[in-house]
């Protein structure tokens, strides 16, 4: 094996073939050999990345054509793979916590039976797949089909559980946001194919001069709209929290490796497009401050262990977006991978708590279990210290470098980032607090099952803790340590064009650690006024009152969807449906039943008199005869 | 003799034929009218015998034996299978006296169902 | 006016006649004898054309025994003027109609139809002799011939079975 790259098609074809025996045989596989499929495809698919990282790091990059997947006219669209620096990197993200997700899975879901056991790995298998998809095609329409694939499996994953009708409800709402998001994207690769005839990576960036601003701004916009779909932005966030209906591990696998991170992801490969569309930066980074900023606050407020959870990945994904829009791609990019680690940690970690407390998710009935779950206690609480970023967690290093680059593009962004960072804080510790500190609220029953989770569980907890703890220290930044961003000098080449072009914003090495370190004071006073004061809380029966209860509303947004979108949209739809019913129905009857008169009426030809019969045959014979003779002529 | 006269004369009791189908109602008489027609197409067959012997002959060929001949052996199977034909289909048209006590067609109206 | 064309208007005259009786007779059995009569006149224009054979055997098949074997059936049934169905005027009229506009029809069509010669030979010939009908009738068409007795079989057992019955 001369090299590496040249076999990058066999890392999405161990989860296809994954997926292809799970869901083909799922009637005839036992659990066990289905987990193993399950997770031995997804571990190949890693080895295989880590070679590829490795050759990548090495410096040599590549595009891998495997057939011509459409041609028309001048355009040829290659099924091709781009291994680089940036697709190497999220291939490390995906398969090795998509790994350790489904060594999860193999436990958590034990409960399952052997077919659905099997039906659940196979969607996860396929969910990898696309990403991987996504990931690794080296023009937007392969991205597209991992985009759209991406889209369906979450629709399944969300809707496992397809019993449960608030559940398929979920799922559907997932998929039908998405949708609105993919039309965008969509629309964007056809301006682009119009423009360009060309939806190759390296092709339009290197034809992108040829476009002028405006394209340019309606591309990325439409790019942009595609991405809110799929990373859950203002407005079309409203899917994530709803898709916590999905088994735990399949929210750890949305939120942290895959498909939330594709509009990151997509936005990253086509920096170029972005850093020359100034008013699509700039809308990128409000939307993405917004969306911070609101999932944030609605976050204060919720109860629910994992809708907590899902609106700070809603808020940490507005931090990413925000880097993108000032244009800290590598922050961007950093802040994925650090974000994989400690969220994947929570919802595995809010798994093993769901799990032991027999599917309880009401951290108001939790408290104190860091004496029952010890291992799940310390990994979740270095999730949590990562995500409020303390140094030296993870998470410090990426969202300072993101709040650095918002101060030097513009200090108001610094200032409501911060401002979603000290609530990150709160809400991180008040969930932790609640969950694992104080006296246990729940019931006698649950006290007495209480248990720490089984080794197939634990043991990815503690890996992906290690990965929470120092998977920061790729990107220390300048001021800290000299050469001590590795991530930003292994992503160069990717964003070098981008680098070149963009006017550059400096910031004083002085106010930077000012900054820096005056947060995270800030934050750390939050974190113990939060432990302390959530350590003791009680239950009570008061009601929120005025912003408490909007925030724990989720700011009536879904309300307000309810009311401008869905409302009009169904109505809408009642009058198409009278319309249908008594215009096209009316018609399309009217026909049937013409006929049917029509024939009822020339059935009492059929006399069964022979006479008539044959009358009637001698008629046909002249008039054959006169067409002969007078028509002929 | 002119052709067309003979054709005239064929196309005549052809018709007069499908006339008697047309406006009678006893099975026999309709039959009857059927061997009309039959016969009628046996005399255009002959004078297109004689014609297509008087076309050779007027080629300036030799006649030979041979021409014309198919004509009338045709007229002569036509014959055959009429007299086949007829066996039949008085035997058909005794079996429904027998049951119906009548030759009128209007009685076979079961082909309505 | 030759002796031929007199004999082909005369004949002409009777085969047309008959066959108009044929269908316009009240009486069944007149029918039958009225297109015993056409036959005669048809098996007279065959022997002017010289198909001395077929005249024949028209005879012997079609007004001898075809047209008996018509008018016992009809005797056997006892059908006579009082027994005879008819059709009203109206289905009448339309019928002759109908087959008069059929005859117009095939007159107009027929009329113009090119041939390389318009005459029929009549008188002479030898074509219709039984010496060449038979040399082909057993040589080129010996198994048409075959079969046709074989048709004549089974006509024969048909027409048995649904006697019996």
């Amino acid at each position: 094996m001369n090299n590496i790259i040249d076999y990058v098609w066999l890392v999405p074809l161990f989860p296809l073939v994954g997926f292809l025996l799970n869901g083909l045989l799922r009637n005839y596989l036992s659990k066990s050999l289905s987990g193993i499929i399950g997770s031995g495809v997804i571990l190949a698919s890693f080895v295989v990345s880590i070679l590829l990282f490795m050759q990548v790091k090495g410096g040599s990059t590549g595009v891998v054509t495997l057939f011509n997947f459409i041609e028309f006219g001048k355009t040829s669209i290659p099924f091709a793979f781009q291994v680089d620096q940036l697709s190497s990197l999220f291939l490390l993200i995906i398969t090795g916590i998509g790994f350790l997700i489904h060594l999860y899975s193999t436990a958590y879901m034990h409960e399952e039976t052997a077919p659905h056991f099997a039906r659940y790995f196979a969607y996860l298998n396929l969910f990898v797949f696309s990403m991987l998809l996504l990931v690794l095609g080296s023009n937007y329409v392969i991205m597209f089909i991992g985009w759209e694939g991406v889209g369906l499996c979450s629709y399944l994953l969300i809707g496992y559980w397809f019993k449960n009708i608030e559940y398929t409800g979920a799922a559907k709402k997932a998929f039908v946001m998405n949708r609105i998001g993919d039309a965008g994207f969509l629309l964007a690769v056809f301006y682009l194919l119009s423009k360009l005839g060309t939806v190759g990576y390296a092709d339009v960036f290197s034809k992108v001069d040829q476009l002028s601003g405006q394209d340019l701004t309606i591309i990325t916009l439409l790019l942009f709209v595609g991405a809110t779909g799929k990373s859950a932005q203002i407005p079309l966030y409203t899917w994530l929290p709803d898709a916590m209906a999905g088994p735990t591990p399949v929210s750890a696998l949305i939120h942290a490796a895959t498909m939330v991170t594709a509009g990151i992801y997509m936005i990253a490969r086509s920096n170029i497009l972005y850093t020359l569309a100034p008013v699509t930066q700039t809308v990128v980074a409000v939307i993405g401050i917004a969306t911070a900023l609101l999932a944030a606050s609605i976050a204060l407020k919720q109860n629910d262990i994992k809708k907590v959870l899902a609106y700070s990945t809603v808020s940490q994904l507005g931090y990413m977006f925000l880097a993108l829009g000032v244009g800290a791609y590598t922050g961007a990019v950093f802040h994925v991978m650090t974000h994989a680690f400690f969220k994947a940690l929570l919802f595995l970690g809010a798994g093993s708590v769901i799990h032991a407390m027999h599917h309880e998710q009401d951290i108001r009935n939790m408290g104190g279990l860091k004496k029952y779950l010890p291992t799940t206690h310390i990994t979740f609480l270095i999730a949590c210290f990562a995500i409020a970023g303390i140094i030296p967690f993870s998470g410090f290093f990426s969202k300072d470098e993101i709040l650095a680059a918002a101060f030097a593009n513009n200090p108001v962004y610094y200032v409501l980032g911060a401002i979603g960072a000290l609530m990150t804080a709160f809400y991180m510790f008040r969930l932790y607090s609640m969950t694992f500190q104080g006296s246990f609220r729940g019931t006698h029953e649950q006290e007495h099952h209480l248990h720490e989770s089984p080794a197939a569980m634990t043991i990815p907890l503690v890996i992906l803790a290690i990965f929470s703890f120092a998977g920061g220290l790729v990107g220390i930044p300048e001021v800290l340590m000299h050469g001590g961003h590795q991530l930003n000098e292994f992503l160069a080449p990717v964003f070098a064009e981008s680098t070149r072009r963009m006017t550059p914003h400096t910031i004083d090495h002085t106010l930077e650690l000012i900054l820096m370190f005056g947060l995270m004071a800030v934050i750390l006073v939050i974190i113990i006024f939060a432990w302390k004061k959530f350590s003791s809380y009680q239950k009570t029966d008061a009601e929120e009152t005025g912003l408490g209860k909007v925030l724990q509303n989720k700011w009536y947004v879904d309300e307000l969807y309810e009311a401008v979108i869905t409302k009009p949209v169904n109505a809408f739809g009642k009058g198409l449906e009278k319309l249908d019913r008594f215009g096209i129905d009316w018609v399309v009857n009217g026909v049937g039943r013409s006929v049917q008169y029509a024939s009822r009426q020339f059935r009492l030809l059929q006399s069964g008199q022979v006479g008539s019969y044959i009358l009637l045959m001698v008629l046909g014979m002249i008039l054959l005869f006169v067409l002969q003779v007078f028509l002929k002529k | 003799m002119p052709i067309n006269l003979y054709i005239f004369l064929a196309l005549a009791l052809f018709s007069i034929g499908v006339i008697g189908v047309l406006t009678r109602r006893n099975a026999i008489i309709i039959f009857m009218c059927i061997e009309l027609m039959l016969n009628a197409v046996n005399l255009l067959l002959v004078a297109f015998s004689k014609m297509h012997l008087a076309d050779s002959m007027a080629a300036g060929a030799a006649p030979t034996l041979t021409n014309g001949v198919d004509a009338q052996l045709f007229v002569f199977f036509i014959m055959v299978v009429a007299a086949a034909e007829v066996t039949v289909g008085l035997a058909i048209i005794v079996m429904m006296y027998r049951n119906i006590h009548s030759v009128d067609v209007n009685f076979l109206n079961r082909l309505k169902n | 006016m030759n002796i031929t064309e007199i004999l082909f208007w005369l004949l002409t005259a009777v085969a047309l006649g008959g066959a108009l009786l044929v269908v316009t007779s009240k009486n069944p059995v007149y029918s039958v004898l009225a297109l015993i009569a056409t036959f005669f006149a048809l098996s007279g224009h065959y022997i002017l054309l010289n198909a001395q054979f077929l005249a024949v055997v028209n005879l012997i098949v079609y007004a001898g025994a075809i047209m008996v074997l018509f008018l016992f059936v009809i005797m056997l049934m006892n059908l006579n003027t009082e027994t005879e169905p008819q059709k009203n005027k109206w289905l009448k009229l339309a019928g002759t109609i109908a087959g008069g506009c059929f005859l117009l029809v095939l007159v107009a069509a027929l009329r113009d139809a090119d041939s390389k010669s318009t005459m029929a030979l009549v008188g002479s010939g030898d074509t219709g002799l039984i010496q060449n009908l038979g040399k082909a009738l057993f040589n080129e068409y010996v198994i048409p011939f075959e079969i046709s007795s074989v048709l004549f079989l089974s006509a024969m057992v048909g027409a048995v079975v649904l006697g019996k019955k």
